[in-house]
């Protein structure tokens, strides 16, 4: 399959992403838009990587790995971002009882 | 020292280190080491100046280089000195008469306390080597130097008893008047910078087919425009009487014998520019004659001794500017010469006066002191027939040389000259007749008081009476006695000799004109004076004693709308436009941060929102801007 459409592919996950973010005020759909952006990237990362081997198989055998090795350092960020993202909604519900990001406005403070 | 000419550089030196000494040590040493350090010093200078005159007789000129002043490009304006007829001239003016009058300044002062006693000597001190700077300097810019040294003596001595507010105006006024003329100088001088890219005397001169007519005319002006206020000539002369605040020492030293008379050197040393242009000539001879009888008229109604003697140096220096004006710049220098001894020798006859009578200065309180103080009458009697141009004595020989001079050049100066030279007479000696003769006027304390001063003050008179007698013999004019013009032949290195055309019969009756004209002003002036009793003038005489209202009218037109627009843009521009800039400026950057904090919601949506819209922005600019 051409590269063409991984890009488009993960091209449209990240706007679905970005757009989720901006839109939604509920904090549980804005972290799963997030987790769609990386995602995304994850995406591009592996199908990049797949070209790059393919091309360069013949001189160097490991080529292109670095990329896949990056997609699991992004999950394990990921993950230990959720954990800690969900730990803070949970916080913010037993104290508002609302997972709204609206009501979160004590930055400016 | 088989050569003297190798250490010209102590001349200025030794005056410099008795103002270090005195300026520095002023609380620690007694008052008669103070002395001794301040008269030493000049002495030694005097002693150190006539040898050098010795040595520059047949245009031996010297010129010494130091080191480079001033090196910029192709400029180079290097510190060095020229010994010459022309400075060796000042030289022993400025250290003799310098000499004598710290002499006297040692007894006159003497009741100052120790602290100030070693201000007022390292002042002079000071002076004396600015004005020795500005004589001997080998450039314009070392005399300029020595120019601005006198000026700021000037102010410090006028100044010199601060605690009085109107002294201090005085000292103001002389500073500030001076400035302007500075200016003139200075423009000057980049003017010839310009033109020649030098400033040495000699390279100057010798260069002087670079310069066209305009050029010279107008170097020469802006020059004038600087003696103008050096020397005390219209439109700038005011401050010279109001200088009379300060000690009277001060007033013989600075203002009458030797600083006024810079202008003169000036004028002297650039005689070659100047004969390029005959219209400064022109301006320089009629502001120098109008100077010399405004101020005679003037001196004709003043009460104050100081003042009197004040705008007689204003109007004697209006003479010398006559002479430089019409060519005669060795009878100029002359009558320098001569001035500075008579004027030296009246002011510190006059500070006698003032002396005995315990610091008055009004003359129509003194009268009759003739018997009680000799030696002070003697003098200042044998200062007011030098003055007064009676031969044999010295004034007689400048002063008829100058007249002779401007009759050459044209009749209209003469006569108005003439008419100046009686009024000298009939004014010094209305002065001498008040102070001198009569009855006594002042109080009984007074009285009681009067006696001779001390041998410190009257040696000064006495020497400086002898030089008034004798000084013109260095001068005597042809017709009198072959080859007696001594001091002309002398200068002829550096002033061209100048023929004199008149028919000897023509010479000395225009001579014996002279004398009876002020024969008979002092005959008028004795039956006058003789028996004085004031009365309120009326009429012109109102207008000469209110000195012209000259000091108002420039209060009128100069001063006050000065002031004027000061308060003007103190209000409008200093309230209004510069503080609205700086408040303005605080005001924007708080309305700013204003309207920018509203940005700050605290809402992550808003923040995440304006991160996205700035990255797409960042995209777009980076595509457009790739090419």
């Amino acid at each position: 399959m051409p590269i063409n459409y991984y890009i488009f592919l993960s091209l449209a996950l990240f706007c679905i992403g970005i757009a989720g973010v901006l839109t939604r005020r509920n904090a549980i759909i804005i972290f799963m838009c997030i987790e769609l952006m990386l995602n995304a990237v994850n995406l591009l990362l592996v199908a990049f990587s797949k070209m790059h081997h393919l091309k360069n198989a013949a001189i160097n055998a490991t080529a292109g790995t670095d990329g896949q090795l990056f997609v699991f350092f992004i999950m394990v960020v990921a993950a230990a971002e959720v954990s800690v993202g969900l730990a803070i909604i949970v916080m913010m519900y037993r104290n508002i009882h609302s997972v709204d990001v609206n009501f979160l406005n004590r930055l400016k403070h | 020292m088989s050569n003297v000419l190798q250490i010209v550089w102590l001349i200025p030196l030794l005056p410099l280190i008795g103002f270090l000494i005195n300026g520095l040590g002023r609380k620690y040493l007694s008052k008669p080491l103070i002395s001794f350090i301040g008269c030493g010093v000049l002495l030694a200078s005097f002693i150190i100046s006539i040898w050098v005159f010795m040595q520059v007789k047949g245009g031996n000129t010297h010129t010494a280089e130091y080191f480079n002043f001033i090196s910029v490009g192709k400029l180079v304006i290097p510190f060095a000195f020229q010994i010459d007829a022309l400075s060796s001239v000042f030289l022993l003016i400025i250290t003799g008469v310098g000499f004598l009058i710290h002499v006297y300044s040692t007894s006159y002062m003497h009741e100052e306390s120790s602290e100030h006693f070693g201000r007022y000597f390292s002042y002079l001190n000071l002076f004396i080597f600015s004005m020795l700077l500005l004589v001997m300097g080998a450039n314009y810019l070392i005399m300029f130097i020595g120019w601005e040294g006198v000026g700021l003596c000037s102010y410090l001595l006028i100044g010199y008893w601060f605690k009085n507010n109107e002294y201090n105006k005085a000292a103001n006024k002389a500073f500030i008047m001076n400035r302007i003329g500075d200016l003139g100088f200075l423009i000057a001088l980049f003017w010839i910078i310009a033109k020649t890219s030098t400033l040495n005397y000699g390279d100057v001169f010798s260069n002087l087919r670079n310069l066209n007519q305009t050029d010279a005319t107008i170097i020469t002006l802006l020059l004038f425009v600087g003696a103008a206020g050096k020397s005390a000539q219209i439109p700038l002369y005011t401050w010279l009487p109001d200088a009379m605040a300060g000690p009277t020492p001060v007033s013989a030293l600075i203002h009458a014998a030797t600083m006024v008379t810079a202008g003169v050197y000036m004028i002297a040393r650039s005689n070659a520019l100047y004969s390029l242009a005959p219209i400064s000539m022109n301006v320089v001879a009629i502001i120098g004659l109008a100077t010399a009888i405004l101020a005679a008229t003037i001196a004709l109604k003043q009460n104050d001794i100081k003042k009197v003697l004040a705008y007689s140096t204003v109007s004697q220096l209006g003479y010398m500017f006559l002479g430089l004006g019409v060519g005669a710049y060795s009878f100029a220098v002359f009558h320098v010469m001569t001035h500075a001894f008579f004027k030296a020798l009246l002011f510190l006859a006059a500070g006698s006066v003032i002396h005995v009578m315990g610091g008055e200065q009004d003359i129509r309180k003194m009268g009759g002191l003739s018997k009680k103080i000799k030696i002070t009458y003697i003098t200042f009697l044998i200062g007011c027939i030098a003055i007064a141009g009676i031969p044999p004595f010295s004034g007689f020989f400048s002063k008829d040389a100058i007249l002779l001079s401007a009759y050459e050049n044209n009749k209209i100066l003469y006569g108005v000259a003439l008419l100046g030279a009686a009024l000298t007479a009939f004014y010094m000696f209305r002065l001498l007749f008040i102070t001198f003769t009569g009855q006594f006027r002042g109080t009984e304390e007074q009285k009681y008081h009067l006696h001779e001063s001390p041998a410190a003050m009257t040696i000064p008179l006495i020497l400086l009476a002898i030089l008034s007698i004798i000084g013109g013999l260095v001068g005597i004019p042809d017709v009198l006695m072959q080859g007696g013009d001594k001091l002309s032949e002398f200068l002829s290195p550096v002033i061209p000799i100048k023929t004199s055309e008149v028919a000897h019969s023509t010479e000395l009756s225009l001579m014996a004109l002279s004398t009876v004209l002020v024969i008979i002003a002092i005959i008028i002036a004795w039956f006058r004076f003789r028996k004085y009793s004031y009365s309120e003038s009326k009429g012109l005489g109102k207008v000469f004693e209110n000195k012209w209202y000259v000091d108002e009218l420039y209060k009128k037109i100069i001063a006050n709308p000065l002031n004027k627009l000061g308060a003007f843009l103190n209000s409008i521009f200093e309230r209004k436009v510069v503080d609205g800039l700086v408040n303005g400026v605080g005001k924007l950057v708080n309305y700013g941060s204003r309207q920018l904090r509203l940005m700050q919601s605290g809402q992550v949506g808003n923040y995440v929102l304006l991160m996205v819209l700035s990255m797409l922005l960042i995209f777009v600019l980076q595509f457009f801007l790739r090419k």
